[in-house]
């Protein structure tokens, strides 16, 4: 019954130069569900969420809106056909009262002018709708986020024509709140809204949703009836094993029994960021941080390499105590660290491969003992042909390298200071398959050749297959490790899965 | 003839040749309007001629030019350099009564660098926006100088001083051997230490380089000071040219100047790669479209007109969108 359907996409296909983010993706919203979307980082849910909002057009494919075939070209476009979003950010303007947000652009006139006693008596209604009773008059800024949160869902739904697009609100509200917005959300539902709701919470999903669709790497895994579907399973479909073993079978590192310890960190943490934490990395050995996106795995590294600051813990490495970390000591301490954004804290786009190949040892170096160019060549060619990076010279431009070859120079660029410990935030994140292959290989290979490595993915596979060892996280708190023959796929799903009636707290750990 | 596209195309994709041809351009108008503009003439030991005054009066322009080149490769800018400027210049015309030469121009370039370290803490340091940090010392700079020089246009007589912005070196102004050694020092530190790679990563991509361990902040700092410096060395200059200081004039919208300069010479304003050698292009271009007008005898309410025009043209010139759409547009006429 395709007619039950308010939103329909149908093949839905879009690529960015150089990366397929969509590739014949289907979605379905039907009339009165709340419906889950679900996948990592670089799935394609935004980029969905993004096409069906006019943000993004697409390549090829379909977009019905109750069987009509539409095609918005800006958001603007998208919200008179009826298709409106609420982001994780509130994004309204704080300076303005309730009334005037939930009407910007659209204000109720009277001969001309604005009228008013018609705006706030309106505001109020719908605001009334939500169970939220407050005085429109006041600036949005007088309340608190999961109020204005409110509000902005109020907006939405006054514009919108049966659809929401709810993008991760819950991650700035706490239990209560959340528990707020799901009344709303079921109240809306059984009004006949369909909702999408993008989060990253496993328990929230269960409790409120119908339907799940799960994206992967900008393929549809597919579509779930929630009830159906066990927490495991839902975890395996998000971050499972992708492709066969016989790919990489035999890759693995011989384990061994003693090491000498490298890093070591106890009860390190930061408020609002990650809960304290207990690790310790030995020399040569290749530790993994696994668990779903918001688990706190970037948040460790941050804090390991000096990033963020810590607010409390102790950090000690090679046997010495370090007080306070930052970038350029983590650096002379051996630490290298290739973070999960490429574009925005790995790469310098504009400079050149040689350049950005030796910039952290320069960096280490300091300022007047400049590498000499001739030296600088020797060094980029050296790890152009040691990593395969394909390019025609050193002299290229960073930015005009294919995002697996990117990812080989901030690698180069670490190798240059001859590391200790190597921290790789998603190493082959957006990368295709054969540069991934390429990378995880490189990976045991260093850490043959005695370097630490720790690294954190959101491919389960893949930090299996990896790893000696393996924290796994969840809601920012660490709930448990594995090594050895229990370093299974299915183990840590499980894990993750029943972390929550484990260690007692559910999701929503939202400020 | 292929191979001679194919330089023209290899050419054309170096950022320094466009300043250069717009000098050629407006060199060969004037060859044809104004005949007497290259005449050159050796008088008293030295030479004089239009093409020597660019070059004497355009020295404060290009040094002034090559600091504000390392603060837009930061993705930042400097509006303060003439006040700056106003201010080295008024300390040293009013420490000559009664200092030593040597202690009035380092006090001098002293004024500069103190500039320059406020506006590097304002910007690298707080974190205020460069237009409007800099807008504080634009403002007030010209003020600290009137109050050196106590609301007066203060003279000197001193020779010595009035070699600087006046004397001559082997026939040739000396502010140009003061401009030449500030490129040098310069160029050095950009090519023969880290800085220069510093400078364009931490431009280019500022959270990138802090977590390779570069500190950007002591990078911005430093680009802050030395363009501090560079207005203090030109602040010396101009007021020893004129052989006073002028707190409300000297160097007046010099620091537009600078900045054009250094947009033609190739220097993106959204930072990164800089280019110094294309600066000096830029400066000599923009100190040759001045000189020029003041011959074609443009009348004096218009200049700046002119001047814009002119600019607006170099610029589009320079841009690839303009040269794209430009080529395009002719394909279709082609076509049609």
């Amino acid at each position: 019954m395709s007619t039950d359907y308010v939103l329909h996409m149908k093949g839905i296909s879009k690529s960015f130069p150089g990366v397929k983010a969509l590739s014949n993706v289907d979605f379905g919203l039907r009339k009165g569900e709340i419906h889950a979307l679900m996948g990592e980082n670089g799935a394609g849910k935004s980029t969905l969420i993004k096409t069906a909002t006019g943000v993004y057009d697409w390549d090829s494919g379909e977009v019905r809106l109750a069987g009509r075939p539409i095609a918005p070209k800006s958001p603007l476009e998208a919200q008179q056909l009826g298709i409106s979003t609420v982001y994780q950010e509130v994004n309204l303007c704080p300076n303005l009262t309730v009334a005037e947000n939930i009407f910007i652009g659209r204000h109720p006139r009277k001969r001309g002018f604005i009228h008013w006693d018609k705006m706030y008596a309106d505001s109020e209604r719908l605001l009334e709708r939500l169970d939220l009773y407050i005085d429109v008059k006041q600036p949005l800024s007088h309340y608190s986020v999961a109020i204005q949160q409110m509000v902005a869902i109020a907006r939405a739904v006054d514009i919108s024509n049966g659809i929401l697009i709810l993008d991760e609100p819950t991650s700035s509200l706490d239990a209560n709140e959340v528990k707020q917005l799901f009344k709303v959300m079921r109240k809306l539902k059984q009004e006949g809204m369909g909702i999408v709701f993008v989060t990253h919470f496993l328990d929230q999903v269960y409790e409120v949703t119908d339907r799940i669709t799960v994206l992967r790497n900008g393929t549809l895994v597919g579509e779930y009836v929630t009830s159906a579907l066990s927490k495991t399973e839902l975890v395996s479909h998000m971050i499972g094993r992708e492709w066969s073993t016989e790919e990489t079978a035999g890759m693995k590192a011989v384990e061994q029994i003693s090491r000498d310890l490298f890093l070591q960190a106890s009860t390190l943490g930061k408020r609002g960021s990650i809960y304290p934490i207990d690790l310790q990395i030995g020399k040569g050995e290749v530790l993994g941080l696994a668990g779903l996106l918001g688990s706190g795995r970037t948040e460790i590294a941050k804090l390991i390499f000096g990033i963020d600051k810590a607010d409390e813990g102790i950090l000690t490495i090679d046997g010495e105590q370090i007080s306070s970390m930052y970038p350029q000591k983590a650096i002379q301490k051996g630490l290298g660290f290739t973070p999960e954004d490429r574009k925005v804290a790995g790469i310098v786009g504009e400079l050149t491969i040689r350049e950005n190949i030796v910039l952290a040892l320069q960096a280490r170096k300091g300022l007047f003992s400049f590498i000499p160019l001739r030296k600088q060549k020797e060094i980029a060619n050296k790890y152009i042909e040691l990593l395969k990076i394909k390019t025609p010279s050193a002299e290229q431009k960073i930015e005009n390298l294919s995002g697996g070859n990117q990812q080989k120079v901030i690698l180069a660029r670490w190798l240059a200071t001859q590391p200790k410990l190597l921290i790789l935030d998603e190493p082959t994140r957006g990368i295709d398959v054969g540069s991934k292959m390429e990378i995880r290989k490189l990976i045991l290979e260093l850490a043959a050749s005695g370097i630490s490595i720790l690294i954190i993915s959101a491919e389960l596979d893949e930090i299996v297959q990896c790893c000696n060892r393996i924290i796994v996280l969840r809601d920012r708190i660490k709930i448990g490790e594995v090594s050895g023959a229990s370093m299974r796929e299915n183990v840590i799903m499980e894990m993750i899965a029943k972390g929550a009636e484990l260690y007692g707290k559910p999701g929503g750990i939202g400020a | 003839m292929a191979s001679l596209a194919g330089l023209a195309r290899n050419l054309s994709k170096q950022k320094i040749i466009w300043p250069i041809l717009a000098i050629v351009v407006l060199f060969l108008f004037n060859l044809i309007v104004i005949p007497d503009f290259f005449r050159m003439e050796w008088k008293d030991g030295h030479l004089f001629g239009n093409l020597i005054d660019i070059l004497k009066n355009g020295s404060p322009l290009i040094i002034i030019a090559i600091g504000m080149t390392l603060v837009i490769a930061k993705e930042g800018i400097d509006i303060s350099v003439g006040s700056v400027l106003a201010i080295s210049g008024a300390l040293a015309v009013f420490m000559l009564n009664g200092y030593p030469l040597w202690v009035v121009v380092l006090a001098g370039i002293g004024a500069g660098l103190l500039c320059g370290l406020w506006n590097g803490m304002l910007v690298a340091i707080l974190g205020i926006q460069p237009m409007v940090a800099t807008l504080i010392l634009l403002t007030i700079g010209r003020g600290i100088a009137q109050l050196i020089t106590g609301g007066q246009v203060l003279t000197t007589s001193n020779k010595a001083f009035q070699f600087i912005g006046k004397g001559h070196l082997l026939g040739l102004p000396f502010p140009l051997f003061l401009a030449m050694g500030v490129f040098l020092i310069v160029y050095l530190f950009k090519t023969r230490t880290a800085f220069g790679l510093f400078l364009e990563a931490a431009g280019g991509n500022k959270t990138a380089s802090s977590y390779a361990g570069i500190r950007p902040k002591v990078i911005f700092m430093t680009a802050y000071t030395i363009t501090g410096i560079c207005a203090g060395i030109a602040g010396i200059i101009i007021s020893s040219n004129i052989a006073s200081a002028d707190a409300n004039n000297a160097g007046l919208w010099i620091e537009l100047d600078a900045i054009l300069a250094v947009v033609i010479g190739g220097t993106s304003m959204r930072g990164g790669r800089f280019y110094l050698g294309g600066t000096i292009f830029g400066a000599l271009f923009i100190q040759s479209l001045t000189t020029t007008i003041y011959s074609l005898g443009v009348e004096p309410s218009s200049i700046l007109l002119v001047k814009a025009v002119v600019v607006i043209i170099v610029c589009l010139i320079q841009s690839d969108l303009f040269r794209q759409s430009f080529k395009l547009a002719k394909k279709k006429v082609a076509a049609s």
